[in-house]
């Protein structure tokens, strides 16, 4: 009897099973508050609302167009990890990187222009991309080694330099008639990233392809660098003590320049894993920086900092987030859907207290039960 | 029975894995000095937790004036009267000492403050007690021992009955040791309650009326400190027979491993230099210590000897070799260990493991990295395990126990495990024993002792008399930045020293 609940009591304790039930949590509290505003603003449509958000592509009655938007969402979350990959990885060194939504814009422009201005291959236009982010992210990184300079400050400043130098680069690839970026299929077919095979799973989507695989082989490899490699052991230790991690002779100015050069490259990567399929195409007129690298904010933290949670959390967070698209907007303004996916994104900020509550919980019981077992022992 | 201003009766506080508090008995007479003993991770700390509500305890219970009371959080140890000094301040820097005496039991009129009332009260306790404290001046203006006394007349001021002392006298110099030492008789006079914790047993037996002694989580027992000797309070401590006396063989120095001359640091909190023109030299085979008040520079020296802070001008060699601009990692693999004063700041990565701490300065040498950069976790592990063993290191887990779980002085131990088994030339050791039980002293006094009988040279920077007169083989005083004095530790007398020290004498250089 009391070892069963031992080893349910340890099951409890493990950090990871703690992440995964913790962000479970989240995500119900989140649709549950996201099911009530549903219900204030218009309690006859909410159920349908809040069930469309969850189907997503599930929406579509034949099985082919529900299997190919499932693609869509795919390549979207694909994006989404890698922000979040940027994010976490910083966040193990003890930076804020809020500058991936901007690392992601200028990893854009980059792979845009190379690949209509420039009509370069789908490779030269992802390096192209990875190395501009590299630098932006690489500017708040030496910035903050050598000055100072709070990396939260510069990145927001960074985000807004990089959209709208972005904008005006991309304004000379522009469609005539539109604000957006010309179509990759019509102006460089060379720059698309190839679909091996993958575009045959999801009934024919050609933007499913490479960069789903770089995405998952990229969070591989973070988990691997932080948990397994020397280079991890010293960035993790400069973020966990800057002071410790100077004594014991590691370059922790040069550290910080490279992890946030390491983390705008993921930002970038995930930017030309997105545009490089043609799913969309840049609008030149965008006056706010696009939202997928502060979702990335939320997926590190719901996938409780760990690359390979980070994968499930992005799929769920773009899950959402595209399902909000067929709130049904006769019943809700347009915004509805971002409304309730920011409401749920919000939440799972709140993994870290649940595991803290966990904890406390498990510890007040294991109190009361030494005391009862003391209590046994004297009967 | 209502003679005893709080009793704690039969507490027991239990961890997972670990029985802080068992069964233990503490209680504080009106109007003494009770002074609390025992090693680091005795359960000084969590007693005093429990004091101040910020543990439960699973038994016992607590009385106050002969009542059962129930402390549930520190608000109720306020409403009670406990106040205590914590080894570390908790001041506001940039606040006056008025501002932070008063600091949460502001009088306001209409959400305006009324400082004047209260800048009487605080006047009045100061001239009764002889604080001669400004309360205008700035905290980070003052010195050390005027914040304690900024702290004191924190407690006074709410009219607190019991006071706790955490390790007083750890950053006094010996002057204001003693003018502590008369404060706390003042206030025991006055009627105060005063539980003195430390592990200092001189301190105890010039003070103190009482003694209560823990070990290991149980309580050992109280004595009068008239009825006892430092030694069986020792004894009492740490469960045997303690040697005072570090034994050591002659010194027998040989060649020249450190050399530095004319080194000189710039301060960070004032124009002047911390370090003015500083020349010294440690030999194969000698234990050199430098001793000083704290804050005359010692730790600038360090810093820019390790390479942490860089020089304003000035020569390092090593084994004739030139470290001046060397990098840190360099100096650590050319044989420099260094044993940093704050072993939180700089000493451990807190939220690392054990055995990761552990290799801290070693993780990429081959032998625990491979050539593809990947750390040999087994390796490491084993290596720690060894480390743990041979250092008697220890932990809750071993070697994955987190660095900031353990007790201050397994921590040090680890430190000091890590930076001797380097095998390295120098042995740069700063207040190696800070904090830690005589137990434990005893332990890194040998090692620094082995060092030097093997060869290599030990610089020690120490705030302790005891230490800079038992361990050392040439005595180096600063004071202000400079070296004033150079003494044999069997020629010169600790009266002697303390007047180099206080900056009253010094010797032409």
């Amino acid at each position: 009897m009391n070892k069963k609940n031992n080893t349910r009591d340890s099951i409890l304790r493990n950090d990871g099973f703690q992440t995964i039930i913790a962000s479970l949590l989240c995500i119900l509290l989140g649709l549950l508050v996201g099911y009530i505003v549903l219900l204030i603003i218009n309690p006859s449509g909410a159920a349908g609302a809040i069930s469309s958000i969850l189907k997503n592509f599930l929406y579509y009655p034949s099985a082919a167009a529900a299997t190919k938007y499932l693609g869509t969402t795919l390549v979207k979350a694909s994006a989404l990890l890698m922000c979040s990959l940027s994010v976490l990885f910083a966040y193990k060194v003890g930076l804020f990187n809020i500058g991936a939504a901007g690392q992601y814009v200028v990893g854009a422009g980059a792979c845009l222009y190379c690949a209509i201005a420039l009509h370069l291959p789908w490779i030269v236009c992802l390096l192209a991309a990875v190395l501009a982010s590299a630098i932006v992210g690489g500017i708040s990184g030496a910035l903050k080694a050598y000055f100072n300079v709070n990396e939260v400050i510069s990145c927001i400043m960074l985000n807004w330099i990089g959209l709208y130098a972005v904008n005006m680069l991309l304004t000379t690839v522009k469609e005539e008639t539109t604000p957006y970026t010309k179509p990759l299929s019509s102006a460089n077919s060379s720059a698309i990233l190839p679909t091996l095979g993958l575009d045959k799973l999801f009934s024919n989507n050609k933007f499913v392809g490479l960069g789903l695989i770089i995405s998952i082989v990229m969070a591989v490899l973070v988990w691997i660098i932080l948990e397994k490699t020397k280079f991890g052991f010293e960035l993790k230790a400069t973020g966990m003590n800057k002071l410790a991690a100077k004594y014991c002779g590691m370059r922790e100015k040069t550290n910080i320049i490279l992890t946030m050069m390491i983390s705008g490259a993921l930002a970038g990567l995930g930017a030309a894993c997105f545009y490089l399929t043609g799913v969309e195409q840049w609008m030149v007129q965008q006056t706010s920086v696009p939202s997928m690298g502060f979702n990335g904010i939320a997926s590190a933290f719901l996938g409780g900092l760990n690359p390979i949670g980070a994968i499930f959390s992005s799929y769920f967070i773009q899950h959402i987030t595209s399902g909000g698209s067929y709130v049904d907007k006769t019943m809700y303004c347009a915004q509805i859907s971002d409304l309730i996916s920011a409401f749920i994104i919000y939440l799972c900020g709140f993994v870290l207290f649940f595991k803290l509550w966990l904890n406390r919980y498990l510890d007040k019981r294991e109190e009361k039960q030494g005391m009862k077992a003391q209590k046994g022992g004297e009967a | 029975m209502a003679d005893y201003a709080i009793e704690m009766l039969n507490i027991t506080k239990r961890f997972p894995g670990i029985i802080a508090n068992d069964n233990i008995t503490l209680q504080l007479k009106k109007g003494e000095i009770h002074a609390l003993l025992g090693e680091n991770g005795a359960g000084k700390s969590t007693l005093m937790s429990v004091l101040f509500g910020l543990y439960q305890p699973e038994e016992g219970e607590i009385h106050k004036d002969g009542r059962k009371v129930e402390i549930n959080n520190p608000n109720d140890a306020d409403a009670l009267g406990i106040g205590m000094v914590h080894q570390h301040f908790k001041l506001v820097e940039c606040f006056s000492v008025l501002d932070n005496i008063i600091l949460g039991v502001e009088t306001t009129k209409g959400g305006i403050l009324q400082k004047d009332e209260a800048r009487k009260k605080v006047l009045a306790l100061s001239e009764k007690y002889g604080f001669q404290v400004d309360p205008n001046a700035l905290i980070e203006d003052i010195t050390v021992g005027m914040q304690q006394r900024t702290e004191i007349l924190k407690m006074l001021y709410r009219d607190n009955e019991i006071l706790i002392f955490d390790e007083p006298t750890a950053v006094l110099t010996p002057q204001e040791i003693q003018e502590l030492m008369t404060i706390m008789k003042n206030l025991a006079a006055e009627g105060k309650s005063i539980l003195f914790i430390t592990h200092k047993l001189a301190e105890i037996m010039q003070v103190a009326d009482r003694c209560s002694v823990l070990r290991k989580g149980k309580y050992i027992g109280t004595v009068d400190i008239k009825d006892t000797t430092p030694e069986k309070l020792s004894a009492m401590m740490v469960g045997r027979d303690v040697n005072f006396v570090v034994e050591k063989k002659p010194v027998k120095p040989g060649k020249v491993i450190l050399d530095v001359q004319n080194m000189t640091v710039a301060s960070k909190r004032h124009k002047n230099n911390a370090v003015n023109g500083v020349s010294l030299n440690v030999r194969e085979g000698e234990i050199v210590c430098i001793a000083g008040i704290d804050g005359n520079g010692q730790t600038e020296f360090v810093y820019g000897l390790t390479g942490l802070e860089p020089l304003k001008e000035g020569k390092i060699t090593l084994h004739g070799e030139d470290f001046t601009q060397m990098p840190i990692r360099k100096r650590s693999i050319k044989g420099m260990s260094h044993i940093p004063e704050d072993r939180h700041k700089h000493g451990l990565v807190l939220d690392y493991s054990l055995e990761n701490n552990i290799v801290l300065q070693r993780y990429f040498e081959p032998q625990f990295t491979n050539k593809f950069g990947f750390l040999k976790k087994k390796e490491i592990r084993d290596y720690a395990n060894r480390l743990i063993e041979q250092y008697d290191v220890r932990s809750g887990q071993g070697p994955i126990t987190k660095a900031r779980s353990m007790s201050g002085g397994n921590q040090q131990k680890a430190i000091i495990a890590r930076e001797i088994d380097k095998n390295p030339e120098l042995l740069v050791a700063v207040q190696p024993t800070r904090g830690l039980d005589v137990g434990a002293i005893e332990y890194i006094h040998k090692q620094l002792v082995a060092q030097r009988d093997a060869g290599k040279g030990v610089l020690l920077v120490s705030l302790e008399l005891d230490e800079v007169m038992n361990v050392s083989d040439r005595i180096l005083v600063m004071y202000e930045g400079e070296i004033v004095g150079e003494f044999d530790p069997k020629e010169v007398t600790v009266e002697e020293l303390g007047l180099y020290m206080a900056g009253s004498k010094r010797k032409g250089a």
